[in-house]
């Protein structure tokens, strides 16, 4: 057989039926992880045809966008402060309840973001097929996974089939060579991969992220480094599984144990891309180049070096219409620029190795005056683990902000908002208008630069308080 | 779904490039459990004041812009969160067809299961477009072919499998229950072990 990608031996691993000129290919879904928001138009369709889940064996829900983070909303006697939220987590209680799927409801322990709870109990594995209805399923690529996004229409299609209708997409090899120097973390990597390749650079791939950089990652920084794949309008982003991969599954409650382990293994380990395979398109990133980087526009590409100016793009009126939202002029220096909230958390970066980097600069440190320093764990398992190692405590002495684990201020629809006109210092992954608020204005970062503009006040390189 | 043969209506234009669906719709709207209504919210941030009224200068507010079924955006449309909720707020306000020079992957998959047409036209052809609001542009279905108010026409690629359920009306679902059989042997055969 020829050399074949990752992503061949995954996708074709899974088709039910070969995609033809006339009709695409029926794709077997392994692990359908559902949520509030997405899911309960399609739970509507189910009723309506009067279908059942047809695999819940292989469905697990969790609440995350619209739970509160407040405890005593999560845990006390306080009602959740959005309404419609409220209804929302009750309309997931019922269906799940009712169709017989497993939901880590909002008081359980394993509670947290869809993206960091799969991985965390091991139920994400190398090979699958994973879908949920959010675009930042692309997180679980990380594990050599095809894992991508759908709407709630093709929620309620895997639902009734465990199924999908899937055009193959083309592969796109992201090749990291080179050490990230001090201070350079996997969330400055994606965003300098971003930068080079635009904002729909990946429309209609997946990308697979090779080479000497990416191999020396940790699965945490694997994870945001496929979690921003759709940021550059990639479909999926992949990771080939290695002994990282396995170090970090081995010992999961829903990993395979025993003899069923090895058997995974021996599969898992055949998954890796073949030399000599050839891939649509391709670019190179030299990692040791790459700086601390951060966004001054409304969309993920619009990112520079934390030392470097904001470029003038003279006549480009969407240019000047993002700088004018952002309050920004083509020529500032981006250090030093004033800060209102940080935000340190999401599916991006809100796992406990992220949490260790932020502590690294907190410690001993104080939140300056009049900024908001909000830290939201990914799960409440990452929300425990903090709390055992002392990290939390580094947070609650530098004056920050500890909630209970969710979406929060990612995306400002469960109550954590940032003000219009405020600057918000964000580790998510999204800068778009309003995407944290109406009139809200984002700049993404990773936990280092969060937690050095917290405590400067300003827009700061971590590098200086390491 | 209603079967989709022909759309002929004038124009409205956003020329934005890179309109991400938390611009086609907030987030804070998404904690609606269905699919009615969101026609209001549509574009809620760049149409309405603080206090809810219409921006008088944006275009969807604009006498001209009614009865407009046919958008016309700048290139990336549709980039961003996969929410199904954007391609509703659209159809909800009265929108059928959005054309653009490049239309993000999960809004184009998630407009095409809606009955939205995603149109992908060539540079030339979307800036006259986005340079004459209002034009009066037939977009044909069954031909896949956009036509100026010149006469002139340029083809579009649209997916063979989704423009024949478009066509006939019929939802996809239909067909992937009908391979319930081939993917029951597949399991059989291959996906033993449960997640």
């Amino acid at each position: 057989m020829s050399a074949r990608t990752l992503f061949d031996k995954v996708w074709s691993a899974h088709e039910v039926v070969a995609e033809t000129a006339d009709a695409p290919a029926v794709l077997y879904i392994d692990l359908h992880l559902i949520h509030e928001v997405t899911s309960p138009q399609a739970f509507s369709l189910l009723k309506s045809m009067n279908l059942p889940v047809r695999r819940p064996d292989r469905t697990l829900a969790s609440m995350d966008h619209s739970t509160p983070t407040l405890s005593e909303q999560v845990f006390g006697n306080v009602p959740i402060k959005v309404d419609a939220a409220a209804r929302q987590v009750r309309q997931l209680e019922q269906n799940a309840a009712e169709f017989g799927v497993e939901l880590f409801g909002l008081r359980d322990a394993r509670r947290g973001i869809v993206h960091v709870i799969s991985p965390e109990l091991g139920a994400t594995q190398p090979g699958m097929t994973i879908v949920c209805g959010d675009s930042h399923t692309s997180t679980h690529g990380a594990f050599g996974a095809l894992a991508f996004g759908i709407g709630t229409t093709e929620v309620g299609h895997v639902f009734a089939t465990q199924a999908l209708l899937q055009r193959k997409p083309k592969t796109f090899a992201v090749n990291v060579e080179g050490k990230l120097r001090p201070g350079v973390t996997a969330k400055d990597l994606i965003l300098a991969i971003i930068g080079q390749i635009g904002v729909s650079g990946g429309t209609g791939h997946v990308l697979e992220f090779r080479g000497s950089t990416i191999r020396a990652l940790s699965m945490d920084e694997r994870m945001t480094v496929c979690n921003m794949s759709i940021e550059a309008g990639a479909r999926a982003g992949m990771i080939a599984p290695d002994e990282i991969t396995f170090a970090y599954l081995q010992g999961r409650p829903r990993a395979p144990a025993g003899k069923d382990w090895e058997a995974a293994l021996a599969r898992w380990r055949t998954l890796a891309t073949d030399p000599g395979a050839v891939f649509d398109a391709s670019v190179n990133i030299d990692a040791a180049q790459i700086e601390p980087m951060i966004t001054y526009g409304t969309n993920p590409g619009m990112v520079v070096p934390i030392g470097a100016a904001i470029p003038s793009k003279v006549g480009d009126a969407m240019f000047d219409k993002a700088l004018h939202y952002m309050g920004f002029h083509g020529g500032d220096a981006m250090l030093g620029k004033p800060v209102n909230v940080v935000f340190i958390g999401s599916c991006t970066n809100g796992r406990l190795e992220d949490l260790q980097a932020a502590a690294q600069i907190l410690k001993g440190r104080k939140v300056a005056p009049g900024v908001h320093l909000l830290i939201v764990p990914g799960s409440q398992q990452i929300k425990r683990q903090a709390e055992e190692s002392g990290l939390a405590d580094v947070f609650k002495a530098a004056g920050a902000d500890w909630r209970e684990s969710g979406c929060s201020m990612c995306l400002g629809m469960n109550g954590d908002t940032v003000a219009a006109g405020q600057y918000s210092i964000s580790t998510s992954n999204r800068n778009f208008e309003g995407r944290q608020g109406k009139g809200a204005r984002t700049l993404l970062v990773s936990p280092l630069t969060a937690a050095a503009s917290a405590v400067t006040g300003r827009i700061a390189d971590p590098r200086e308080l390491m | 779904m209603q079967a989709i043969k022909r759309i002929k209506s004038k124009t409205v234009v956003i020329p934005s490039s890179n309109i991400d669906t938390d611009q086609i719709i907030p987030a804070r709207f998404l904690t609606t459990t269905t699919k009615d209504g969101l026609g209001k919210q549509l574009f809620a941030d760049w149409r309405y004041e603080r206090d809810g009224t219409p921006k008088r200068e944006f275009v969807l507010n604009r006498p001209e812009a009614r009865g407009a079924e046919i958008l016309v955006a700048g290139r990336n449309f549709g980039c961003g969160s996969s929410r199904e909720h954007a391609p509703w707020a659209l159809l909800d306000f009265g929108i059928r067809a959005v054309v653009s020079t490049e239309i993000a992957d999960i809004f184009r998959g998630n407009s095409l299961m809606n009955g939205l047409l995603p149109v992908i036209v060539d540079d030339e052809t979307s800036r006259w477009l986005l340079a004459n609001p209002g034009a009066e542009v037939e977009i044909d279905l069954e031909t896949r072919r956009l036509t100026l108010p010149s006469g002139s026409a340029v083809s579009f690629p649209i997916e063979a499998f989704a423009r024949q359920c478009l066509l006939n009306g019929i939802d996809e679902l239909g067909y992937l229950r009908g391979k319930l059989g081939a993917i029951e042997r597949y399991e059989a055969a291959f996906a033993a072990t449960p997640a």
